[in-house]
């Protein structure tokens, strides 16, 4: 769609927030290391959750400034006058977030894998990553198009965001988990419930984004 | 009045906007034909802005409707969206995209047939066919409201809704402009626009209206009005009176 | 003020009357009837308050959800209105479940908290419902913040199940001590019946605080309406604030004076 294009491109080109979103990422993984005992028994566990507060947090950043740099630039009011569905719009930033966020995962997951030889580029962890950053991008450029408008937008929209997102955070953090144990048969579970979560939000979301966009 | 066919395209019916505080119009009511080119007059603050928004479909009123082609405008935004025109204060222009990647954006997300030619056409209309592959971000100002007028036409919107469109252009960008607002009127649209620059305006238009405190006081013929009635009028504020 | 409170106010006061004398059987029943808990003694107790609160939490956000669902499709102000009143009962309730579930379990798993299933779920709940009034009150204008609302009210109303299943599964993980199991279809009749009469007494109880709610957003919302009409059709300032430049009566009698220029110019 030539939303995403578009997306894509202009921040690629201005190449702000991706940069700092790749290396948030990756200074929260070293951090993890600090803060949490990744030697022990626990690691499996704690090193899934790690991994993933990582992308939460960096993909938050991302989620919020998205937006944000469209509203104050001005250009989110001529994005609303083009005759289109607002849900296209949606769709479009929806997508080209998710693409964000995949590729700060892209760069951080073998960082992460070598840094604490933990198997992160297994492929079921690369498919939970792709469907959990999904539903976080669905729920979070909702989100963030609802709180940027407020004063407050850059606390406004994790507070909304999080407590919706813990069934991704939950799942993902399971599944990795699982596949660092070598217990993959048990992932699937989680996989069809996120899975499903994203069906469900991207859909809600589209729908509803004309409440949205309006003025 | 004008000459030409008298199809009502746009419509305000006692229409009121408050924001918080103030209110920025109050009971308006005026309707804009095909082939008008209505200039809109006004003191800072007098709510210029906040009307043409509300014609664009902008800002929703506090009360009061508007019609557009027929249809309530907030009702079928769409539809009244694709016959819209608008360059507000802010350009919607992305930065990091070039001059023809942006305005192939607007084409595609209007529908426009043939967009790789309107959009080459469009280009050469305002003079930037030369900069067609420069990033909008090195523009200058007055080349970059060329661009935002480009894509104001892009789609042959039936009615063109200009904010100041003559800010920070130079004399070839009015030149520029005055054709483009010629074009319009030519081809059976209307526009409507403001300028603090009173001769400008007075040139271009067919109807005056001036707006004061959010409501019309005057609203007649070009050829009606004298110049230095209309000045007396907006006195209290500095006003450019020679375009250079 | 006028037709507000005017209006035959007897179905509601018989469902207060209602809701009081419920409650008040099943306070009693609660405390002095029911025989206590075997294995937990009088604390258990507060199980009868404690269930019927979590109920109506949810209910209290199922309704925000109609209201919402309602917004979405007809923009009306009384769907909106009603998931309002609903917000701050469902906030007070969710937070009373968490207080009670507290103090119920203190002195059971000698812990302020447990990270049982149903009472995470209420917690993440309670941010939720913390998200729509922060939501509301940061978005500036009535209308959009009942936009905004309605979006939250939609989309949380429609997470909460799926929260509490990962949450479920996720707990399952990591068994803790006992779960607060009381409510199993194996309680003797005793139980059952203050439950039963407790959740009767709760829910009317809410019904009622709903419509009394609801009516005190509606005048506030006619409050709003009235103030905005008579700043909309308050006088401005005089016509044409124009200094007193003097000019030649000739250039001046062109214009003719503001009144009859106001108005279409078209015939």
């Amino acid at each position: 769609m030539a939303l995403v294009w578009k997306d894509l491109v202009v921040e690629l080109r201005g190449r702000e927030f991706l940069g700092a979103m790749v290396a948030f990422a990756l200074i929260t993984i070293v951090t993890l290391n600090f803060a949490f005992d990744l030697s022990g028994s626990e690691r499996e566990a704690s090193g899934a959750g790690g991994l993933w507060i990582a992308f939460l947090f960096s993909g938050t950043l991302g989620l919020g400034r998205s937006i944000a740099v469209e509203r104050d630039r001005g250009t989110l009011e001529g994005l609303s006058l083009c005759p289109v569905p607002a849900g296209a719009i949606f769709l479009g930033k929806f997508l080209s977030n998710l693409a964000f966020i995949l590729i700060v995962q892209v760069v951080a997951l073998p960082v992460f894998a070598a840094l604490y030889n933990l198997p992160a580029l297994r492929p079921l962890v690369l498919l939970i990553a792709l469907v959990g950053a999904a539903g976080f991008a669905a729920l979070g450029t909702l989100f963030s198009a609802v709180s940027a408008s407020s004063r407050s937008r850059e606390i406004l929209m994790p507070v909304l965001l999080f407590p919706l997102s813990i069934p991704i955070v939950i799942g993902t953090v399971r599944v990795t988990t699982l596949v660092f144990q070598d217990r993959s048969g048990e992932a699937w579970p989680w996989f069809n419930l996120l899975a499903a979560f994203d069906v469900v939000f991207v859909s809600l979301a589209y729908v509803v984004f004309d409440l949205v966009l309006e003025d | 009045m004008t000459g030409g066919p008298e199809t009502v395209l746009i419509q305000l019916e006692h229409v009121y906007k408050r924001f918080d505080r103030t209110v920025a119009l109050r009971d308006v009511c005026f309707s804009i034909a095909a082939g008008e080119s209505i200039a809109l007059l006004g003191a800072n603050g007098a709510g210029k802005t906040t009307l043409l928004r509300t014609l664009a479909t902008l800002t929703r009123p506090t009360r009061g409707r508007v019609l557009a082609f027929g249809v309530d405008a907030w009702v079928r935004k769409a539809e009244v969206r694709r016959r819209v025109g608008v360059v507000a204060h802010q350009p919607y222009i992305y930065p990091e995209l070039s001059c023809r990647e942006n305005l192939l954006f607007f084409a595609r997300m209007f529908n426009v047939s043939g967009a790789e030619g309107a959009v080459e056409a469009s280009l050469r209309r305002v003079g930037l066919a030369n900069r067609s592959h420069d990033r909008a971000s090195a523009l200058s100002r007055g080349l970059l409201q060329r661009l935002n007028l480009a894509r104001a036409i892009l789609h042959a919107p039936a009615v063109l809704v200009l904010d100041e469109p003559d800010t920070g252009l130079d004399v070839a960008g009015r030149r520029v402009l005055a054709s483009l607002i010629e074009e319009q009127i030519a081809r059976g649209g209307s526009v409507i626009f403001t300028s603090h620059q009173l001769d400008f305006a007075l040139d271009m238009a067919s109807r005056v209206i001036v707006i004061s405190d959010g409501q019309v006081e005057v609203d007649r013929q070009r050829d009606t009005v004298e110049r230095v009635a209309i000045i007396n009028m907006l006195a209290g504020e500095p006003l450019a009176l020679v375009s250079s | 003020m006028n037709n507000v409170q005017r209006r035959s106010d007897l179905p509601t006061q018989a469902l207060g009357l209602m809701a009081t004398l419920i409650l008040s059987v099943g306070i009693y029943m609660a405390f002095v009837y029911v025989p206590a808990d075997r294995v937990q003694g009088d604390a258990q107790r507060i199980f009868y308050v404690h269930v019927p609160m979590a109920w109506l939490a949810y209910l209290a956000f199922a309704v925000i959800f109609v209201g919402s669902v309602g917004y979405l499709w007809k923009r009306s102000m009384r769907m909106d209105r009603l998931a309002r009143a609903s917000a701050e009962l469902g906030f007070l309730f969710t937070t009373l479940v968490l207080v009670t579930g507290s103090i119920w379990g203190r002195p059971i798993w000698n812990a302020w908290w447990s990270w049982d299933a149903r009472l995470t779920t209420t917690l993440i709940l309670w941010f939720i419902y913390l998200g729509y009034f922060v939501l509301r009150s940061y978005a500036g204008d009535r209308e959009r913040g009942a936009r905004y609302a309605a979006v939250l009210g939609i989309v949380g109303a429609i997470d909460i199940p799926i929260i509490h299943l990962s949450v479920t599964w996720w707990r399952t993980l990591h068994p803790e001590p006992i779960v607060l199991n009381t409510s199993g279809p194996n309680l003797p009749n005793s139980m059952l019946a203050t439950l039963l009469v407790c959740f009767a007494g709760f829910t009317l109880l809410y019904i009622y605080l709903l419509v009394q709610k609801y009516r005190v957003e509606l005048v506030r919302d006619t409050l709003a309406e009235r103030e905005m009409t008579m700043m909309l059709n308050s006088r401005p300032h005089a016509h044409g604030s124009t200094s007193q430049v003097p000019t030649s009566p000739s250039s001046r009698s062109r214009i003719t004076t503001p009144g009859d220029t106001v108005g279409a110019s078209e015939d």
